[in-house]
């Protein structure tokens, strides 16, 4: 069997830790199937990532160089893709369930003739007939799959936190400069501009509190505000969130959703106000480490996943809760 | 500019906000149950909405597309109450439990047979697999300028315009048509559809065509089921939840309390 090969990514400029574990699970494979791993980086100006991307125990790190694959531009790096798996004819190729691997995975399986898997949870190769077995959550986490797929390079894309993050080895990859021929005319969908937006990052939150459809007015979340202000002295970093159907309702932007679609996240504490506990909502706040519940229907899923429940209405709760908080001080 | 023909994959799935009790997994038929009702996959929803405001705009005609043995009249109705022209189902036991790459080929042939179309929206992924690669993949295969995770679609003289949700906030893309869009829900959810609209819909008799694989001409041999080698339920998920109790103020009292040990 050829190589193993998977895609790096940068995160600020450097490394993402996605790619860390990518390349635990990739040198996993790599050592039962007694093949090369190799990585790939893409860019304009790769060097830097290369560079680093060498210090992991990796066979090699192809460094995938071309001015059209500057920033990301989909249709580019697809095309660059392509080309590298026809220059070294990959047996296994796996990328990070990211924005990215979301977006290049499935086209480039398309292209290769190959079948993708996404979100995976764990990768083994079946000894028998040498396929990789994807394991992934379907029905929003209700049931583990495990699947097998024809084709080559055998695809996947895993999620965050499948694997513990590979550590630093003794001594350095080979980097090996690759130019792929990607023409102007590959790119079919032009980016005309970046509007970059404060985006809050709810996982670096202490406490997040979220409401959901149960709230009834925008303005309702004003309530919630109040009691992240008035958790805030005492708990650390206190945030906002919110399950689908208020980002639906245009009454908060998505960074601020939490979930399968959204954010994944594991604060202390993860309050949920109004929220029912849709499946795919569950898989983004199921590993906080407490969970309150505010709803008003006491058969509701939330409660069946919460440590502590209150049956009643948010707007008579929360106003009492907060002025409690502020008398306790 | 025509008015643009625009077509919307749609998926029907048991409804995802069942609750998880509802679930049943068969371990044996490696098979998963859900006692829900069918609805149609809250991300194609959202890309109908798009569609209906791109018709709003410019006039043109939305043809629904749903793949799958049983697709329910009742289900798909609502698109049409809600603003969209014409459905079409591919109905055939070949097209059951296949691999997106088969999906998305045979949902291709049967856009490549109605035609005339300008642009093809369907949500960013369906809410039972959430595989999130049919949309990609009919890209590839119809040969067009693809965008995913559109937050914003226009079409603006001839042209398309799309904001593309992105980690740091959004891209504004633009691309010719024909063309197709993977939505996502910032775009907004589906307009209310009064149930008397529903009903008297249900009541009006309505020609909808029913392809097969013959009718589409699909390669069968491209058709790939997928294969399980296991399914399992998860690790229980679930907590033993103390429930407080009593007036609003006494609930608030006790949260407070539950709250500064949990500092």
């Amino acid at each position: 069997m050829s190589e193993i090969l998977l895609l790096v990514e940068a995160k600020d400029g450097a490394l993402d830790k996605k790619s860390l574990e990518l390349m635990q699970g990739a040198l996993g494979l790599g050592r039962q199937l007694g093949v090369a791993t190799c990585a790939v980086v893409a860019g304009s100006d790769t060097a830097r990532l290369a560079e680093s991307a060498a210090s992991f125990g990796l066979d090699k790190v192809y460094r995938l160089e071309h001015p059209l694959l500057a920033g990301f531009q989909p249709d580019a790096w697809v095309k660059g893709l392509e080309w590298l798996c026809g220059q070294v004819n990959p047996g296994i190729f796996l990328l990070s369930h990211s924005f990215v691997g979301k977006e290049v995975g499935p086209r480039l399986a398309c292209r290769l003739n190959t079948a993708l898997t996404t979100d995976c949870l764990g990768l083994s190769v079946d000894p028998g007939d040498g396929l990789l077995v994807r394991t992934k959550p379907i029905y929003g986490g209700n049931a583990i799959a495990s699947l097998k797929c024809e084709g080559v390079p055998q695809m996947a894309t895993v999620r965050k936190n499948a694997f513990e993050p590979v550590g630093e080895a003794q001594s350095a990859s080979a980097i090996v400069e690759m130019v792929p021929d990607i023409g102007e005319d590959a790119i079919r969908v032009k980016s005309i501009k970046m509007v970059e937006q404060e985006v809050v990052e709810l996982d670096k939150a202490n406490v997040v509190i979220s409401g959901g459809r149960g709230i009834e007015a925008k303005e309702d979340f004003d309530m919630l505000e109040a009691l992240a202000a008035a958790m805030s002295k005492s708990h650390g970093n206190v945030m906002i969130g919110c399950s689908r159907p208020v980002v639906d309702k245009c009454w908060m932007s998505s960074d601020r959703q939490v979930g399968l679609t959204g954010t994944i996240i594991a604060p202390d504490t993860y309050i949920a106000v109004g929220i029912s506990g849709a499946i795919q909502h569950l898989v983004g706040m199921i590993r906080s480490k407490k969970i309150v519940a505010i709803n008003t229907d006491p058969g509701c899923n939330m409660f069946k996943v919460a440590d502590y429940g209150v049956v009643g209405d948010y707007r008579d709760i929360i106003p009492a809760l907060v002025k409690k908080l502020e008398e306790q001080r | 500019m025509k008015e643009p023909q625009i077509i919307v994959c749609a998926k029907q799935i048991p409804d995802p906000e069942a609750p998880f009790s509802n679930v049943t997994v068969n371990v044996e038929k490696k098979q998963v149950a859900v006692d829900a009702p069918d609805v149609i996959s809250p991300y194609d929803e959202n890309a109908l909405e798009a569609a209906i405001r791109i018709k709003e705009e410019l006039g043109g005609k939305i043809t629904i597309l749903s793949m799958g043995r049983k697709v329910s009249d009742t289900v798909l109705r609502k698109t049409i109450a809600a603003g969209a022209d014409a459905l079409v189902l591919l109905e055939d036991p070949l097209f059951e439990g296949l691999d997106s790459g088969s999906t998305a080929h045979v949902l291709s042939c049967a856009i490549k047979k109605i035609g005339d179309w300008d642009l093809v929206l369907t949500g960013r992924q369906a809410g039972d697999w959430d595989s999130g690669q049919v949309g990609l993949i009919m890209g590839e295969m119809l040969d067009v300028p693809c965008v995913s995770l559109a937050r914003s679609i226009k079409i603006d003289d001839g042209k398309l315009l799309v904001e593309k949700s992105v980690p740091v906030g959004y891209e504004m893309v633009e691309a010719s048509l024909p063309a197709l869009v993977t939505v996502s829900n910032e775009v907004g959810e589906l307009r209310y559809v009064a149930r008397s609209k529903m009903l008297g819909l249900l009541r009006r008799p309505m020609s909808i065509p029913k392809w097969n694989s013959k009718d589409l001409g699909c390669d069968i041999d491209r058709l790939k089921k997928l294969q399980l080698t296991e399914l399992v339920p998860p690790a229980d998920m679930g907590r033993q939840c103390t429930l407080i109790e009593g007036a609003a103020q006494d609930q608030a009292c006790r949260l407070a309390e539950v709250l500064s040990e949990l500092r």
